[in-house]
């Protein structure tokens, strides 16, 4: 019984590791496809629409809203010691370094991710990703390059907005709804916002989107390498939660290890 | 091209389970596959039959043995030597794998937009002949989805053949079709192999109808196969399982419509 218990144990851990290294590979091969010719550029723009023009709703809804309850909530806090002029500082440093870049890559990886994955699987039980491979087509080069590519655009861009919208948002709730005088407000912002934090908010936008499409991307295209997730509509249904639950998780690991290194 | 399109050496095939241990599905496997000729590959589920497919296309690799396409051994390969090895091929997957975000017209001239330099006036000539051949001239604009079972299959044939393999490989072709259009597909295949020359392999359960088109039939069970130069000579074999299959999967072969050829 001991010994059933450590060979599962062995050999789950086994796997773990197998799993890990195909996906090394994995990205490996998508970085060495964003190289390979002919270019499909009606691909990438295509998935600029989807992932950056698809995103932009809800980018908009979440990044208004968080930044009108920081306004709120910073005001609350600052009041205490008098420090309303601050509110500004407050509100713009914890957009753009932290929230503005992880929370655009949560609802992305929410939206877009989900969707590629779902695709990429479906694809790859209906054996349309076989098929490239028997036309020796370059999968990589042909679907997922592009989406990478897409991304690398998208979700930085995507994470200005989020900032924008988002500061927005803490001006309408610290200056017209609790009195902040609006000089402060962006005098603060102004005096307290560096390059390096600007930079830090950038290296973390682009290095969630690598994330979101390797995961999302992955998760679907080896499906049928995935262990315990079956085959057939389940095993997509079943990946796609994984590449989700999978990719925020290591948005925010990411999310802290950038800013122990950077800050 | 050398009189084996296809030879298996040796060949061994296993998977990792679930508990960690291992299924053997090829077990040390050796034939030949003429070329110019049709070869049927039968067996139940989960027999290796697609396994197989695989093997001689290099989506997955045997675990021992050497196997030779043209007389070139593929064992390990990849980079441009895979990629030339697969512009040999032309395969019909058992769902056409068409793809669903394109027309059909889109599917049957991708390989030519993404393998040849053909300017879009000499593709469109090529897919509309090719259509027109396959009786799916007018459907061009539709999407896979739109399509009944036996027009997928077209279809996808239409596109396997854009780029004149010299091996074609058919995973269960007849696959949720109706009889009638199950010998309309037959029909298509030995028409198409007639006019292109290629080698054919087929797997398929549907036996007593395929095996009108067959010249060699592998039966693979339990990891290992069994070659017949005639679909005729499988019913002579006294192998108890070969017995069962004959049984089980042939009682109608004589009844069955014979293939044009």
């Amino acid at each position: 019984m001991h010994t059933n218990a450590i060979s599962r144990f062995g050999n789950t851990g086994m796997s773990a590791v197998t799993d890990l290294g195909r996906m090394g590979l994995y990205l490996l091969k998508i970085f060495q496809g964003c190289f390979r010719l002919p270019f499909r550029f009606s691909e990438f723009v295509r998935q600029m629409h989807f992932i950056g023009v698809g995103s932009l709703v809800v980018i908009f809804f979440t990044a208004a809203s968080t930044g009108m309850v920081l306004g709120l909530q910073g005001y609350y806090s600052l009041h205490k010691f008098g420090a309303e002029g601050m509110l500004g500082s407050a509100v713009s440093l914890t957009l753009i370094m932290e929230l503005g870049p992880v929370l655009t890559a949560l609802m992305v990886a929410g939206r877009a991710g989900s969707a590629m994955c779902a695709e990429l699987g479906i694809m790859r039980i209906s054996e349309q990703i076989d098929a490239l491979d028997c036309m020796a087509i370059d999968p990589f080069r042909y679907l997922i390059s592009p989406k990478l590519l897409a991304a690398l655009i998208s979700v930085p861009l995507l994470t200005v907005l989020f900032d924008v919208v988002g500061i927005a948002g803490g001006y309408v709730a610290g200056v017209h709804l609790m009195g902040v005088n609006p000089g402060s407000y962006f005098e603060g912002m102004r005096s307290s916002v560096t390059n390096h934090d600007i930079i830090l908010g950038t290296v973390k936008s682009f290095v969630f989107a690598v994330l979101l499409v390797w995961i999302c991307t992955g998760r679907g295209y080896l499906v049928h390498q995935i262990r315990g997730a079956g085959f057939g509509a389940s095993s997509v249904s079943k990946v796609t939660t994984q590449a989700v639950v999978l990719s925020s998780i290591s948005v925010l690991i990411f999310d802290y290890l950038i800013t122990a290194v950077m800050l | 091209m050398s009189d084996n399109a296809i030879v298996f050496t040796d060949v061994l095939k296993s998977f990792e389970k679930e508990d960690g241990s291992r299924q053997v599905i090829l077990d040390n496997v050796n034939f030949t596959i003429p070329a110019g000729k049709t070869t049927v590959v039968a067996g139940g589920s989960g027999q290796g039959k697609s396994v197989t497919l695989k093997l001689i296309l290099a989506l997955m690799q045997a675990d021992g043995g050497t196997i030779t396409v043209a007389g070139d051994d593929i064992t390990g390969i990849r980079g441009k030597r895979l990629k030339q090895l697969r512009t040999r091929f032309g395969v019909l997957f058992q769902g056409s794998a068409l793809f669903d975000s394109m027309t059909v017209f889109d599917n049957v001239a991708l390989p030519l937009r993404e393998r040849t330099k053909k300017t879009e006036t000499e593709i469109k000539k090529q897919v509309l002949d090719s259509l027109e051949q396959l009786e799916l001239l007018g459907h061009e604009n539709k999407y896979p989805a739109q399509l009944s079972g036996g027009m997928k299959k077209r279809a996808g044939l239409s596109r396997a053949l854009q780029l004149q393999p010299e091996i074609m490989l058919f995973d269960e072709p007849t696959t949720g079709l109706d009889p009638v259009m199950t010998q309309e597909i037959y029909q298509l295949f030995a028409r198409t192999q007639a006019q292109v020359g290629y080698t054919s392999i087929i797997v398929s359960h549907d036996i007593p109808k395929i095996f009108n088109l067959a010249d060699q039939v592998i039966v693979l069970n339990n990891g290992a196969m069994d070659v017949f130069p005639s679909p005729e000579e499988i019913q002579w074999s006294q192998k108890p399982h070969i017995k069962d299959f004959v049984q089980t999967t042939m009682g109608e072969i004589y009844q069955s419509h014979l293939v044009e050829k």
